[in-house]
């Protein structure tokens, strides 16, 4: 080892990712994961205005196992990404970057993507006879 | 030897003083998606085992169009800007970061308005 005792950078391979910085990676993951899933929207969209048959086979595909995996991943980074995202906005104000307020509010994140996560399938699962 | 005169080379090279409205551009569609996406999420959810005609009324009745058009050029613009900022962290050489940020603008465009031109078909019936 070098004797100068200057800071290092974490070694990341030994090193654990404290909360705060995982769901940093998280966020940015989510808002990838979520342009992508765009492309999902549009396909959706543009099969309702192709007429009944055209929506009939988008809507099987998204009932099925694979559509909705789909689903329940865009939705979770959905919520995750809203709840960081206001977690940002409120760091932009200036406000909640202290240490401790940073780990409380890294909890709350994750429980409010979970809880919303949740609510939505609960409830598109209770509406199951037409809406 | 340049053409460019000493000044010329040096004139410019600073910040192209767009990084403001790239960041401000990128928190103001934030704050529009929240409401937006929250009500979009419930109601899929609510519509996700309606038949045809209920979808259709649903989403093309106009307040429920004007908030889909909405969400979706927030959400598009949004987007781009974002994944502008990770192209700039991480594709490292200058042509591909720019292929990859005028590809993905473009592409964005492309379908926001493929998906707001299928929404107002929806609302207009046809
Ligand atoms: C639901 C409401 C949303 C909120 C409140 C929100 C908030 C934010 C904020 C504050 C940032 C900046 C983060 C930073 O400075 O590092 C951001 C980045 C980003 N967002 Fe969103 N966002 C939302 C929805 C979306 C949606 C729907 C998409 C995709 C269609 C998206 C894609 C992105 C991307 C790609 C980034 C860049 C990530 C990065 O730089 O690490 N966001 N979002």
């Amino acid at each position: 080892m070098s004797s100068n005792n200057r800071p290092l950078s974490p070694h990341l391979d030994v090193y654990r990712l404290p909360l705060s910085a995982m769901l940093s990676i998280v966020h940015r993951g989510t808002g990838a994961f979520l342009t992508l899933g765009t492309i999902v929207l549009v396909w959706w969209l543009m099969a309702l205005a192709g007429g009944e048959e055209a929506f009939m086979s988008a809507q099987e595909f998204m009932g099925g196992f694979f559509g909705r995996l789909i689903l329940f991943g865009w939705s979770f980074a959905l919520f995750f990404h809203l709840a960081n995202g206001i977690r940002h906005l409120i760091w932009d104000a200036g406000y909640g970057f202290e240490k401790d307020e940073v780990e409380k509010s890294s909890f709350i994140v994750l429980g409010v993507s979970g809880f919303l996560t949740f609510l939505v399938w609960i409830i598109a699962f209770s509406f199951g006879v037409g809406a | 030897m340049s053409l460019r005169s000493p000044l010329g080379q040096a004139k410019g090279l600073g910040s192209a003083k767009e990084g403001l409205h790239h960041w401000w551009a990128q928190r103001v569609t934030a704050v529009a998606l929240i409401p937006l996406t929250i009500w979009f999420a419930f109601k899929v959810a609510i519509l996700s085992m309606g038949d045809y005609q209920t979808v259709l009324d649903c989403i093309g009745s106009p307040w429920s169009a004007a908030l889909i058009v909405s969400l979706i050029f927030a959400a598009f613009y949004h987007a781009a800007l974002g994944m502008q900022v990770i192209y700039e962290d991480y594709v490292g050489h200058k042509g591909a970061r720019i292929a990859a940020i005028m590809g993905t603008n473009l592409l964005m465009f492309l379908f926001g308005a493929a998906a707001i031109i299928a929404v107002v078909r929806i609302a207009l019936g046809g």
